[in-house]
């Protein structure tokens, strides 16, 4: 390892509680193909923070260093940029933030005006989505973004492709990355049909209990006071975490999934009443995600219980009398299912 | 002192404090009207900010003025790309007046920039007059110091005393400035009992207590700091009156971290004799609460509910999307997109006079004045969904003129781009006889078909109403309710007839329509006002109306004024 950052945000591990948020945060980082996450909310409880972390928890990449969308390998740099610089460099996993009311154009990228005027040139300026492959989409207040911006975000997070076809151009490129959605549903709600494509939901609050509220806010302050002395300090637990991640890369492909276990999977999404299919896989795929983690061969019931409200709770059929919300929804039906 | 001129005291200090380390108080938020007592605040911003730089912002600048972008004038004259520098691009401090009127988009960008940490702070002048028009939430959580001036007399206003060279030695103490553990402690449980949920809250308290105890002249934090801390920047956020200690000390103590409460003990015990305890700092965020938190507290909900908030289905006037229209002469920025075609069109006849003018003959010739910009217009369709009581009390005649009010308003429809549906609920369980659509000929025959009779089943009415509103929301539409009722809910959301459970499940479901922000209205047809049915109606947040006699004409033009979309 080369000498301790002495510059970076928050570590990931020195957050305080939020172990939902930071739990499907890991499973996501360990199978991408879970789909993205969605953080609902109050403010200042540290989702951006924990996103900006995980970032940095995260082994760099290595990628081209002129190409705009991150290519590991010369050959995958598409035809349509000119990269310049094709040495092979080692760069911190992109997160890339998607600000409120940002314009198709610089979402998917659009004809590069500036060349189109001054050189008469049909050149493709990238967009966000570029930058953000291979690493994260961070998007706050996803559920003020405009639908249409949404619909085309989970299209592509989906397919991992974006295909650009205006004004002359027809581009394609490579768009993977975990998509990151947070917000206040006080403030507006996203449709069912939107919320059922993000792969974990999890609800964050800001803690209850007085000696957490010192303790985030004493770790916080001794941060913005001496950032490199804190970073230093959590320099250890943030790179056993990272170990614990990429152990479980390796490790997902070997985790076995019994019948049993589809079977449970089949019954707590039919006793939820989740529409569609997507639920089961998801369930399945964080369950696994989360075996990869603890180091087991084998997807247990204990897994799914651990998963099964990230997994299904924004995929309920929504009950407007409902108070309680839909974890204990969850929590109910998945200690009857799996008793 | 009188409370004017304490607060007013609070100003000057507010000020100084925030004239030493602006990025990490994160900006103010001062809410005046213009008038000579703003002008006194700016005045003295103007003085403890000198040497710092002082930028202007408007609530509706765009982005190549924030983030910086192409300079197109300069170009095109000069035949390569020229960029102008973006607002955010340097460490300023930002002054923005008429920030309630700031848009989502732009708060979200401000309070990423903010949080980006690259030295920018925020001074937000919020000239609301009511108590719904205020700053975004997303930016208000950001700015450390809120300042309410609104009832300011110029009397009790002198100048504020700043003096430069003493702001520049505080400026010099302030990195040795230490807060000791337990101010830490009794901050975060002072920003816990008065109901704040965002953990920034405190942070930015103990940034205000370091720079007021650099102001001081001290290198360590003490009560009089943390009271100032409490009482600009902790209690103006209270969302609750302070509760007793015993509620705040039953949390049960956190597992993980079993050492932390004795270390806090252990540091207030050695400091116990020169800090009070903590009930001071309660006491002093007491005595400064607004009278009126409560009716704040329920001003800001409201705001956060209103339809403009949402996201989703809200009335859209885009220049991206619906139907196109001529494209007009404009600047390129970051909002609408450029015209490609009718640019070029624009350009095409000056090209020979351009060619001989520049001796450049092998290029196109594009001046600032061609560029042309794509416009949209696109209006967001209503759907009025009628949710009619067709039970054996009410039934027959008035079905008879809410059928015709329906075929009134449809006959319209197709000018004002209104969507109707219809459900009726009788018996155990309410219908969607008619799902949003503008087809005259569907809905006759639909209506035709409408049967009466049976219970009242008022609560089903109201969810399949809410059920169908949420759907024609979620496809873009503007959706209310509009129902019809003689009022008396005899049959509950199970279908069993039980008056009071039904009583119960309708005002349950009003609610649950109201939180969601859906535009509705109350129309009573019974012989005699019912006072239950008004209840409904203010549980709905909607206008009661009780129409007795009404025909259909005077329905649909009741139904027209009262949601009022036309």
């Amino acid at each position: 390892m080369k000498d301790v950052t002495l510059t970076g945000p928050f570590p990931f591990s020195a957050i305080v509680g939020q172990e939902d948020m930071k739990l499907a945060m890991i499973l996501t980082a360990i199978d991408p193909g879970i789909g993205g996450v969605l953080v609902f909310g109050d403010r200042g409880t540290g989702k951006s923070t924990a996103v900006r972390g995980l970032a940095a928890l995260l082994p760099p990449i290595h990628a081209v260093a002129g190409c705009p969308v991150n290519s590991a390998h010369l050959g995958e740099i598409p035809d349509w940029a000119q990269v310049n610089d094709t040495a092979i460099i080692e760069k911190p996993t992109p997160v890339i933030d998607l600000p409120l009311g940002a314009t198709e154009d610089r979402v998917v990228g659009a004809l590069d005006i500036e060349k189109a005027l001054t050189r008469g040139e049909k050149a493709f300026e990238p967009g966000l989505l570029a930058r953000a492959n291979r690493g994260y989409l961070y998007i706050d207040e996803v559920n003020l973004l405009e639908d249409h911006l949404v619909d085309l975000l989970l299209d592509v997070a989906q397919s991992g492709r974006n295909v650009v076809e205006r004004e002359g151009l027809s581009i394609r490129h490579a768009a993977h990355f975990v998509l990151v959605g947070s917000g206040n549903p006080e403030e507006g709600e996203l449709r069912p049909q939107l919320l059922d494509r993000f792969g974990l939901s999890v609800d964050v609050t800001s803690p209850k209990d007085i000696d957490t509220r010192i303790e985030v806010i004493r770790r916080r302050d001794s941060y913005d006071r001496d950032p490199g002395g804190f970073l230093t300090e959590w320099r250890p637990a943030d790179l056993a975490l990272r170990a614990q991640v990429v152990a479980a890369r390796d490790h997902l492909g070997q985790v076995a999934a019994g019948e049993p276990i589809l079977r449970d999977c089949a019954a707590l999404c039919l006793a939820l009443g989740a529409d569609g299919l997507r639920g089961e896989l998801t369930l399945l795929r964080a369950a696994r995600a989360l075996a990869a983690f603890d180091q087991d061969l084998t997807v247990t019931r204990d897994h799914l219980r651990r998963v099964a409200a990230s997994a299904l709770r924004h995929r309920l059929r929504r009950d407007p009398l409902d108070e309680a919300g839909s974890t204990t929804r969850v929590t109910r039906i998945v200690e009857e299912v799996l008793a | 002192m009188t409370d004017s001129q304490e607060r007013w005291q609070r100003v000057n200090l507010a000020l100084a404090c925030f004239a030493l380390d602006p990025a990490a108080l994160g900006g103010i938020w001062l809410r005046a009207r213009v008038g000579p007592v703003r002008d006194r605040v700016q005045k003295g911003v103007e003085i403890a900010l000198q040497g710092q730089i002082l930028r202007r912002l408007h609530p509706g600048i765009g982005d190549d003025a924030l983030f910086g972008g192409i300079d197109l004038a300069a170009t095109l004259a000069q035949g390569h790309v020229v960029r102008t520098r973006g607002i955010l691009d340097e460490n300023a401090v930002l002054l923005m007046p008429m920030a309630e009127r700031v848009k989502a988009a732009l708060a979200a960008r401000l309070a990423g920039a903010l949080d980006a940490g690259k030295g920018l702070a925020l001074i937000a002048y919020d000239e609301g007059a009511e108590p719904e028009e205020r700053l975004p939430q997303a930016l208000a959580d950001r700015l450390a110091i809120h300042l309410d001036l609104a009832d300011q007399g110029l009397s009790d206003a002198p100048e504020l005393a700043l003096d430069q060279s003493a702001l520049a030695a505080a400026r010099l103490l302030l990195p040795h400035v230490t807060v000791p553990d337990h101010a830490i402690c009794d901050v975060a449980t002072v920003a816990a009992r008065l109901g704040i949920r965002s953990l920034r809250a405190p942070l930015q308290a103990l940034a205000l207590a370091r720079a007021s105890a650099a102001l001081m002249g001290e290198t360590c934090v003490d009560h009089a700091d943390l009271t100032l801390a409490v009482e600009l920047v902790l209690a103006p956020r209270a969302t609750q009156l302070p509760q007793e200690e015993q509620e705040a000390q039953e949390a049960p103590p956190d597992p993980p971290h079993p050492e932390e409460p004795e270390k806090a003990h252990e540091a207030q015990d050695q400091d116990q004799i020169d800090l009070p305890p903590l009930e001071m700092l309660i006491e002093a965020a007491k005595a400064i609460l607004p009278p009126d938190l409560l009716a704040r507290l329920q001003a800001g909900r409201a705001a956060r509910q209103a339809p403009a908030a949402n996201g989703s289905g809200a009335v859209k006037k885009g220049n991206r999307r619906g139907r196109p229209l001529p494209a007009r002469p404009g600047r390129i920025g970051s909002e609408a997109r450029v015209d490609l075609v009718a640019t070029l069109r624009a350009a095409a006849p000056w090209q020979p006079m351009r060619r001989k003018a520049t001796g450049k003959t092998d290029q196109l010739h594009i001046r600032m004045s061609d560029i042309r910009l794509r416009q949209f217009a696109e209006t967001s369709d209503r759907a009025i969904i009628f949710v009619v009581d067709a039970s054996g009390s009410a039934a027959l005649a008035r079905l008879g003129e809410a059928k015709g009010a329906i075929e009134l308003l449809l006959g319209e429809a197709y000018a004002r781009r209104d969507h109707v549906a219809l459900i009726a609920f009788r018996g155990d369980g309410a219908d969607v006889l008619l799902p949003p659509t503008r087809s005259l000929v569907q809905t006759k025959r639909r209506l035709v078909q409408l049967a009466g009779g049976g219970g009242t089943p008022l609560a089903a009415g109201l969810k399949a109403g809410l059920e169908l509103a949420l759907t024609a929301q979620g496809k873009g539409m503007t959706a209310s309710v509009a129902i019809l009722t003689d009022g008396r809910a005899n049959v509950d959301l199970a279908g069993i007839a039980n008056r009071t459970q039904a009583a119960a499940d309708a005002t349950a479901m009003a609610r649950a329509i109201r939180a969601r922000a859906i535009p509705a209205l109350v129309i009573d047809t019974g012989i005699r006002p019912t006072q239950a049915l008004a209840s409904i109606a203010s549980d709905l947040g909607a206008p009661y109306l009780a129409l007795p006699r009404a025909d259909a004409r005077s329905l649909s033009a009741a139904v027209d004024a009262s949601l009022n979309l036309a």
